[in-house]
């Protein structure tokens, strides 16, 4: 078991001719993601193969429409990288299709733009993961995102995330502590996302494959706050919570559109507050994300394989390195098997496994501030500090971040008029059912 | 991106938004002859003089000389960032706070100690006060939609409002669906207390601030004070203006309003080079690729004894020229005493990483230790890179190791 994708999950790729979806096209179908068709609108028909380096191991059928490609391929999620300026259009697209599972992994989406999203989706048939997101994978069954696959291990740890890069560190550990993964969930860095914690929460208590949980959070908003309420309510598996940005000054946006502490609120100190009240087990430190959780679940000598790699000193006068500069595509293949070492957990406090051993004590979970916090109409001011804009966004495409986000496509950016006419209309459509 | 609140009315204005009379001025020359020209021939007497920098608290905020932090005085006085000037020569007054002004810094509760260089000012037509009021509109994340917040209570920073009394703001949510109502524009304007003409006045006003908000994809107007004059018509007497970045692309217009004198002048530069950089205060620089390892990293150098002396995302390209302007950007920071570098590698290859780290290393003079995590596609070739290189890295296998590493660099003061 897992959550909301597995081997049968029948998956579709909308601006999957643009080079990051040929790309992450190529690395699902890899992994062994059943993809089952592809949207470029103007396409149709053609057989898709991948192209440059970027080769896929069967070729796609592509469609202009998603609703010719789930009326031909029966598909039941889809995975959108279409560039920011049409991104909100694809989602409402994919909607209006009645696609169950939609991630969207494009990065700079505009906040007014993923407000009509969210009101699409109230009501609809679909989920939406995303946006600004690194995906969902279920180890060994379905990876649809953009992360490396060969991290992940099949396991018993659900995982939930704001962010990217920091949700491999976190598998890595908990692959490396043995423990591998149910399924993770990358939700997004943006203020509006389609799946909040706690949505990712819930699901994650009802499946029986998962059988502890691990939410990664951020500064800014009170998302945490509000999974942090309802765990102490309805969640007994252990769950660890790792907040990101302690040291991060207020006012400033940290990369995310969503990592701001605006109004003094949304601090990290506020979100570990709630999530101890709610007797979720915090990791201090981003190093002992898997150690905690592995504590958490009463394994407190989880078998570690990380690599503790020798101190490189090499004494020698400042030489030119040569430079290999391959022009090959990375590919990822079968998990590579991490170098066995000397283990790295230290010995652990027994007051730590005390709490950690008894990681969701219900008698105090109910403590009142929780609640209060997660109810509270959030009446912070979203920016409320002068705070300099983020820079790069001042030109008209967002900045390409390889890792972790797709880049826009340069074909496919249209003038404005046309694509506001057709967000429009499709918005309209999905209103009405 | 924040604006100036003169750019802020000129753009709300350009929607029908009640705003004062006012001119933008660069200098004291030119403050005192707009003071003449345009406020006194023109019969308006009393007129406020406004500095203009991107922060807020500037009425209470006092001027300081540049150099010396001392408070500049005119005619035996403090000078503030906001001062009313209603009696006398108007003109010539204006001129001298200008001249006390311009160049000089501001320090407000929200500069903090250092302060922001005034290099422009803004004058404008006085206007008789009747009741001050508060309204903004924002995102509100719990729904994903916009709210609008009102208070009786302007002038008073909203935040203190939602602490001490709560009951005192007033919300209304803007149905994404339907768009904002009229009964909704009533309900604000009942809740504040207004009748008659205030009442009509608002109606109107709320409208268009609402579509103001909407059309420019702002993501927060603040409108604090919002005034009713005494002659019962409603008013923007401050305006606070931020635009969604993401949005921007659709707003080319607005790229002329970003005043780079109010950025720091590192983050200006790595912003040319689509890094996404934030100057801090501490002793380590660090370079990650991704946001949410970015902010982790910093907390972990917290962790390991230091503080972090930026926050750096240098994205999944991680290309040589990129590293290079990102080491030599972080080397600028004379507070720096070691670097940590951390990448975890998914779609980027470490060794890709590695090679640029050594390329970039050859182009930026780094005279501190430099900390290298590299994690993922190819780790273990990147490490053999590195050590092989000939110059002297700590190499890092892990996370926990890093912030060891970390430590040991901040104590012994390796040389590299």
């Amino acid at each position: 078991m897992s959550v909301l994708v597995n081997k049968d999950t029948r998956v579709l790729v909308q601006g999957i001719t643009g080079s990051e979806g040929t790309y992450h096209t190529s690395q699902m179908l890899e992994y062994g993601t059943n993809v089952v068709g592809g949207v470029t609108p103007g396409k149709a028909g053609l057989m898709y193969s991948g192209k440059g380096d970027d080769q896929f191991t069967r070729p796609i059928s592509v469609f202009n429409t998603v609703a010719d490609a789930k009326a031909a391929t029966k598909a039941n999620a889809t995975i959108i990288f279409v560039p920011a300026p049409m991104a909100a259009d694809a989602v409402l697209e994919a909607i209006s299709a009645e696609i169950p599972l939609i991630v969207c992994i494009t990065e700079g989406i505009p906040v007014k733009d993923m407000i009509t999203v969210n009101a699409a989706l109230a009501g609809s048939k679909s989920r939406l993961i995303g946006p600004n997101c690194p995906g969902v994978i279920t180890p060994g069954e379905c990876k649809l995102g953009i992360m490396p696959g060969f991290i992940h291990a099949k396991g018993s740890v659900g995982l939930v995330s704001r962010s990217g890069t920091l949700t491999y560190e976190a598998v890595k550990q908990l692959t490396d502590v043995g423990l591998g993964q149910s399924t993770c969930i990358g939700i997004g860095g943006d203020p509006i996302v389609g799946t909040k914690f706690i949505d990712a929460i819930k699901l994650f208590n009802e499946d029986p494959a998962t059988k502890a949980i691990i939410m990664i959070g951020e500064i800014g908003g009170s998302a945490e706050e509000e999974a942090a309420a309802y765990i102490a309510e309805h969640v007994s598996k252990p769950v660890v919570g790792f907040i990101a940005g302690r040291t991060a000054p207020p006012g400033r946006r940290m990369g995310h559109a969503g990592a701001i502490i605006s109004g003094g609120k949304g601090t990290a100190a506020e979100k570990v507050a709630a999530m101890k009240l709610a007797g979720i087990v915090i990791a201090d430190s981003p190093a002992d994300l898997g150690i905690t959780v592995a504590k958490a679940m009463g394994l407190d000598k989880p078998k570690v394989v990380a690599a503790t790699r020798p101190l490189a000193k090499v004494a020698t006068p400042k030489v030119v390195a040569p430079v290999v500069v391959k022009t090959v595509a990375p590919t990822i293949t079968a998990p590579a098997p991490m170098p066995k070492a000397e283990p790295i957990i230290k010995e652990i406090p027994k007051s730590t496994l005390a709490k950690a051993a008894a990681p969701v004590a219900k008698t105090t979970v109910k403590a009142a501030p929780v609640k209060k916090e997660a109810v509270k109409p959030t009446p912070a001011k979203e920016v409320a500090k002068p705070a300099p804009a983020k820079k790069e966004a001042v030109k008209p495409a967002p900045a390409k971040k390889e890792a972790v986000k797709p880049a826009p496509v340069k074909e496919a950016v249209k003038p404005a008029p046309t694509k506001k006419a057709a967000k429009t209309t499709s918005a309209k459509k999905t209103s009405k059912k | 991106m924040n604006i100036h609140e003169y750019q802020a009315k000129e753009l709300l204005r350009r929607y029908g938004v009640p705003v004062p009379f006012g001119k933008a001025v660069m200098s004291a020359e030119e403050t005192g002859t707009v003071a003449f020209r345009d406020f006194v021939l023109r019969g308006i007497s009393t007129i406020v003089l406004k500095s203009q920098i991107h922060a807020g608290g500037r009425g209470k905020g006092i001027v300081v000389h540049a150099a010396t932090n001392q408070p500049v005085e005119v005619a035996a006085k403090q000078v503030h960032g906001v001062t009313v000037i209603r009696e006398g020569n108007v003109a010539d007054k204006a001129y001298q706070l200008a001249k006390a002004t311009f160049g000089n810094k501001l320090v407000t509760i929200q500069t903090g100690a250092e302060g922001k260089i005034v290099n422009r000012m803004f004058i404008e037509e006085g206007c008789s006060i009747g009741t001050e009021m508060y309204i903004s509109i924002v995102l509100d994340r719990q729904t994903g939609k916009n709210i609008i917040m009102a208070s009786t209570e302007g002038g008073v920073e909203i935040e203190k409002v939602a602490d001490e009394t709560p009951e005192k703001i007033i919300k209304e949510i803007i149905n994404p669906t339907t768009g904002f109502q009229q009964f909704q524009a009533r309900r604000l304007a009942f809740g504040l207390g207004l009748s008659g003409d205030g009442f009509k006045s608002f109606l109107s006003f709320i409208t268009k601030l609402v579509s103001a908000y909407e059309d420019m994809d702002c993501s927060m107007l603040e409108v604090n004070p919002l005034v009713l004059t005494t002659d019962n018509k409603i008013i923007a007497l401050d305006a606070k203006v931020d635009f969604d970045d993401n949005a921007l692309y659709r707003h080319s217009e607005f790229n002329d309003l970003r005043d780079l004198a109010e950025e720091a002048p590192l983050e200006v530069e790595a912003s040319k080079y689509n890094l996404n950089y934030i100057k801090l205060d501490g002793n380590v620089g660090c370079m990650v690729n991704g946001a949410g390892l970015a902010m982790a990293t910093m907390d972990i150098i917290q962790i390991a004894g230091g503080s972090p002396a930026n926050f750096l995302d240098v994205g999944g390209g991680a290309n040589v020229e990129r590293i290079a302007n990102a080491f030599r950007i972080m080397m600028s920071d004379t507070n720096v005493k070691a670097v940590l570098v951390n990448i975890f590698g998914g779609i980027v290859r470490c060794d890709r990483v590695a090679n640029g780290i050594l390329q970039a290393l050859q182009q930026v003079e780094v005279n501190v230790p430099v900390i290298v995590r590299l994690e993922g596609t190819n780790a273990k070739e990147a490490q053999e890179i590195l050590q092989n290189s000939g110059m002297e890295f700590l190499v890092a296998g892990n996370l926990q190791d890093a912030a060891q590493k970390v430590t040991q660099a901040l104590s012994t003061k390796v040389k590299v």
